[in-house]
């Protein structure tokens, strides 16, 4: 009812971002906060990480984000970052957390959030997602719009054991503009909660939305070849610009260049198998690359086809059929990706959706494993943590247990993989941020604070 | 009561088991009844005429019935659905497809889905294959805070859908019928009045057309209302609203309350629970969506039932809004909001409850569906592993004893996409 108002608009939005496929590459690198990362850039990360204890997790299955599972193993946390992980480790000097029974895994990461851009209360004056007045506003960047008192960033941080995400501009317009990657720590500034070192994202879409939301006004575009037609002559004029000597400022032509050189990431919201073939056709004549389709319903049909173009797809696990271009919505969509060796990431696109990203996997896994494909479990852990991290250009910082990573961890109180499952403890660069076992432990938004139900459960 | 019994006397007559109906036992499967209690193990369940005959262990299977067996398997009623569009809408954003409300209909209260209902639509279909066999059709409240009259229906693959037409009335109120009723909530309530005493009136023969703010046709819509023989669904969240919305009683008494929604419901827990009134709410929404839903928490379910509300599980947020499947999902996640300390959450059988025989005694069909009870209608779904675990699916679902088919678009495109050769032909030709 209104709920699905809410949730139509919700899509109506949505954006994507996604990159390349797990691969490898990984060398660890950099960890934790080094604001420095951000030298020179406007709105410059202040993120700097909260002070834990060293931790050791042991006795419990881990997966390791990249495929990897340790059965009865250890996993070692201190100043910020994952030390090491397997079997009989030595826990001197660490505060022993006993996990016999429970499972680890990296934090879990959302390439497709609006948490803080359309937060909750969902009220018009909160409604920040989408600079809708232009088909193309390349020239916004969403963190000026990201209010960093959502309480849903908490929702997602204790039910979900979300670590890390990418919140982006709505999809009603062809570029929606520069995303942000933030760190899902509570913050008095979105400053203070960009992820340090991760690269900007662009949001594009295709489809439906850009041709009503401008052809019901009456101007371009109205179809689907006036959708191209705008991209490409916007991107030919980003062209120009960024082949000449940039000492002009120009917003807009700043992302875009950003973009060609490399730099920005192609996050673009896309249902149709046909419009992404069309699309990645499109950043070939332009000469950028897309690294994800976000909603992507039907990359199922042209998993060869985003294999060869190393473009992931960023989907739910069984959402279809409430747009036209949703329609062909299948819960088989990810394991037929897996089966073409496309990159996978299972994304939320929703504040509710965000909380249970481990149980959307698990569904699409099971509508494979009912068709006789069998993805491992591990490899399914790595659709809401590695692969996210690798499509959102963070995978050398977090994403996976690797020595020398980012600790963004979570410690689930059970098979991650099942609904009777919970997150019981998350730590972000190594400060345990969540605990289900002590109350005091959970954020509560400045919203909440005075309010019925603040500090329960939720 | 009296209405209610009538309405089940009534209802029952269109629940004859079809010619169809098979003869069936599923042996040394784990069975649940759907009545809030724990799953069994090794039982049996058998049907006979499109009935439950028995369920539980250490049955005897009769003589000449098919003998399926649920080694590995599990039984359950089939799955109902407490609140839900379910074939009246092909696409949610295609409005030509989209029959879920009638916003510049001149009437409100006196819409009826029955006749709008479609059991070809692949909504349904879907949700079909995935154990669903009855469900409550509400239309969107949109011409005004009335959204029409309701209808409950069988999932089956005939052209029946109707298990009862007009079987509740809905309503809005808090900050959806505040919008619909004038742009406040003191707009809302006097229409609410109002319109519950022009019913009165109409019923009395005192009706004066001219004077009336209703139609004549929502005014006798609304007559079986007042005199609680059709269930009034009211859309609530804010605590302040629920109880207001118990009080109405005081002027209306007979009418037959069922609150929809009820984010902030275990604020006001004792009170739901000593109006007798049942709830369908939203399991976990837990976010501050709207200034009506401040509280919201996830424990809400567990703590209304622990205070003795009667709640089925509706309305879900958290995906596309109208995935009646992910009933389970939801339920199952109550389960595992036991083990988090100060949290509130059901029993695998209560939870399994929410989604089976108490919707069923909300929609006025408690003991004939929802349920394996003895003599029950036989809407039965065996499943591959515990249907409330995320990864379960049905291996077989009846219906009024008939095995339903459970192919639908999606499967069809699932079989077409297997694989992507077209080396021989394209696609096209793979049917």
């Amino acid at each position: 009812m209104l709920g699905r108002t809410l949730i139509a608009l919700g899509c109506a939005m949505a954006l994507g971002a996604c990159s390349t496929m797990d691969g490898g590459g990984g060398e660890p690198a950099a960890s934790a906060s080094t604001p420095a990362a951000d030298a020179g850039t406007p709105f410059p990360s202040t993120y700097e990480r909260y002070p834990g204890r060293p931790t050791a997790l042991v006795g419990a299955t881990i997966y390791d984000g990249r495929g990897g599972r340790i059965d009865n193993g250890t996993v070692l946390l201190r100043d910020g970052q994952v030390i090491e992980v397997g079997s009989d480790l030595a826990t001197d000097g660490y505060d022993v957390v006993d996990a016999t029974g429970k499972f680890v895994t990296p934090g879990v990461i959302d390439i497709h959030s609006h948490l803080g851009d359309y937060p909750t209360p969902s009220v018009d004056a909160h409604s920040d997602g989408n600079e809708a007045t232009s088909p193309t506003t390349p020239e916004v960047w969403v963190e000026h719009s990201v209010w960093p008192q959502d309480p849903g960033f908490s929702r997602a941080l204790a039910n979900g054991g979300g670590t890390s995400l990418q919140i982006l501009p709505g999809s009603a317009n062809l570029m929606g503009g520069r995303s942000v990657t933030l760190k899902n720590v509570p913050a008095r500034t979105v400053q203070g909660m960009k992820f340090p070192g991760a690269p900007y994202g662009f949001k594009m879409a295709c489809g439906e939305n850009p041709k009503r939301v401008y052809g019901n006004r009456g101007r371009m575009p109205s179809t689907r070849m006036g959708n191209f037609a705008v991209n490409r002559q916007t991107w030919l004029d980003a062209k120009a610009y960024a082949a000449g000597d940039r000492k002009r400022r120009d917003l807009g032509n700043e992302t875009l260049a950003g973009v060609l050189d490399g730099d920005i990431l192609v996050h673009n919201h896309c249902y149709r198998a046909d419009e992404m073939a069309l699309v990645m056709d499109m950043a070939k004549e332009m000469g950028y690359k897309v690294t994800a389709f976000h909603h992507a319903v039907e990359a199922y049909k042209i998993g060869d086809l985003l294999r060869e173009n190393d473009v992931c797809s960023a989907i739910w696990a069984d959402w279809y059929g409430f747009k036209m271009e949703s329609y062909d919505g299948i819960p088989e969509n990810a394991a037929l990706l897996w089966k073409s060796g496309a990159c996978v990431v299972i994304h939320s696109d929703d504040a509710n959706g965000i909380q249970r990203l481990n149980q959307e996997a698990a569904k699409a896994q099971a509508a494979g494993q009912r068709m006789g494909l069998d993805v491992p479990d591990a490899d399914v852990v790595g659709w809401f943590t590695y692969n996210a991290a690798k499509a959102m250009g963070i995978e050398k910082m977090t994403g996976s247990l690797e020595p020398g990573k980012m600790a963004d961890v979570v410690l689930w109180n059970g098979d991650p993989l099942s609904v009777y499952s919970r997150p019981e403890k998350v730590w972000v660069d190594g400060a345990l941020l969540y605990d289900a076992m002590d109350r005091k432990r959970r954020p509560v938004s400045d919203f909440e604070l005075g309010q019925p139900g603040e500090g329960d459960v939720k | 009561m009296i209405a209610r019994l009538l309405l089940v006397a009534t209802a029952t007559l269109a629940l004859v088991a079809p010619a169809a109906a098979q003869d069936f036992a599923i042996t040394n499967a784990t069975v649940a009844t759907g009545d809030g209690s724990a799953p069994v193990e090794n039982a049996t369940v058998v049907v006979q005429n499109g009935r439950v005959v028995a369920a539980g262990a250490g049955l005897a299977t009769p003589a000449g019935v098919e003998v399926i067996d649920g080694s590995g398997k599990w039984v359950t009623p089939g799955i109902f659905s407490a609140i839900t569009t379910l074939g009246l809408v092909d696409v949610d954003g295609v409005s030509e497809s989209n029959d879920t409300s009638a916003g510049r209909s001149p009437f409100s209260a006196a819409l009826d889905v029955a006749p709008a209902i479609n059991p070809a639509s692949q909504q349904l279909l879907v949700a079909r294959a995935d154990g669903i066999t009855r469900a409550s059709i509400a239309p969107q409240p949109a011409s005004g805070i009335f959204g029409g009259q309701g209808a409950v229906i069988d999932l089956g693959a005939d052209a029946e859908p109707i298990t009862k037409a007009r079987a509740f009335q809905i309503v809005a109120l808090g900050e959806t019928g505040a919008r619909l009723g004038g742009g406040g909530r003191t707009g809302t309530y006097a229409w609410l009045d109002n319109a519950l005493h022009e019913a009165q009136a109409y019923a009395a023969g005192r009706w004066s057309g001219e004077d009336a703010e209703l139609t004549r046709a929502d005014a006798a819509a609304l007559g079986p209302v007042v005199s609680g023989k059709q269930a009034l669904y009211v859309h609530v969240e804010r605590a302040s609203d629920i109880r207001e919305i118990l009080q109405l009683r005081r002027d209306f008494p007979n009418l037959d309350l069922v609150l929809l929604g009820v984010s902030e419901g275990w604020l006001v827990a004792d009170d739901i629970a000593a109006a007798g009134v049942p709830v369908i709410a939203d399991p976990l929404d837990d976010l501050p969506t709207g200034f009506d839903q401040i509280a919201a928490t996830q424990s809400n379910i567990g703590r209304m039932q622990k205070a003795g509300v009667k709640v089925a599980i509706g309305r879900m947020e958290g995906g596309t809004a109208e995935q009646p499947r992910n009933a389970r999902q939801y339920a199952g996640n109550l389960v595992a909001l036991t083990r988090v300390p100060g949290a509130d959450g059901l029993s695998w059988g209560q939870a399994l409850a929410t989604i089976t025989s108490i919707p069923a005694a909300i929609s006025g069909f408690g003991g004939q569906l929802g349920t394996l009870a003895p003599g029950a209608i036989a809407d039965v779904v065996m499943w591959d592993g515990d249907p409330l675990e995320v990864g379960s699916v049905p291996v077989a679902v009846f219906i009024d004893g008939v095995r339903q088919p459970v192919e639908n678009h999606q499967t069809r495109l699932r079989e077409r996409y297997r694989d992507l050769d077209e080396s021989d032909l394209p696609k096209a030709y793979d049917w």
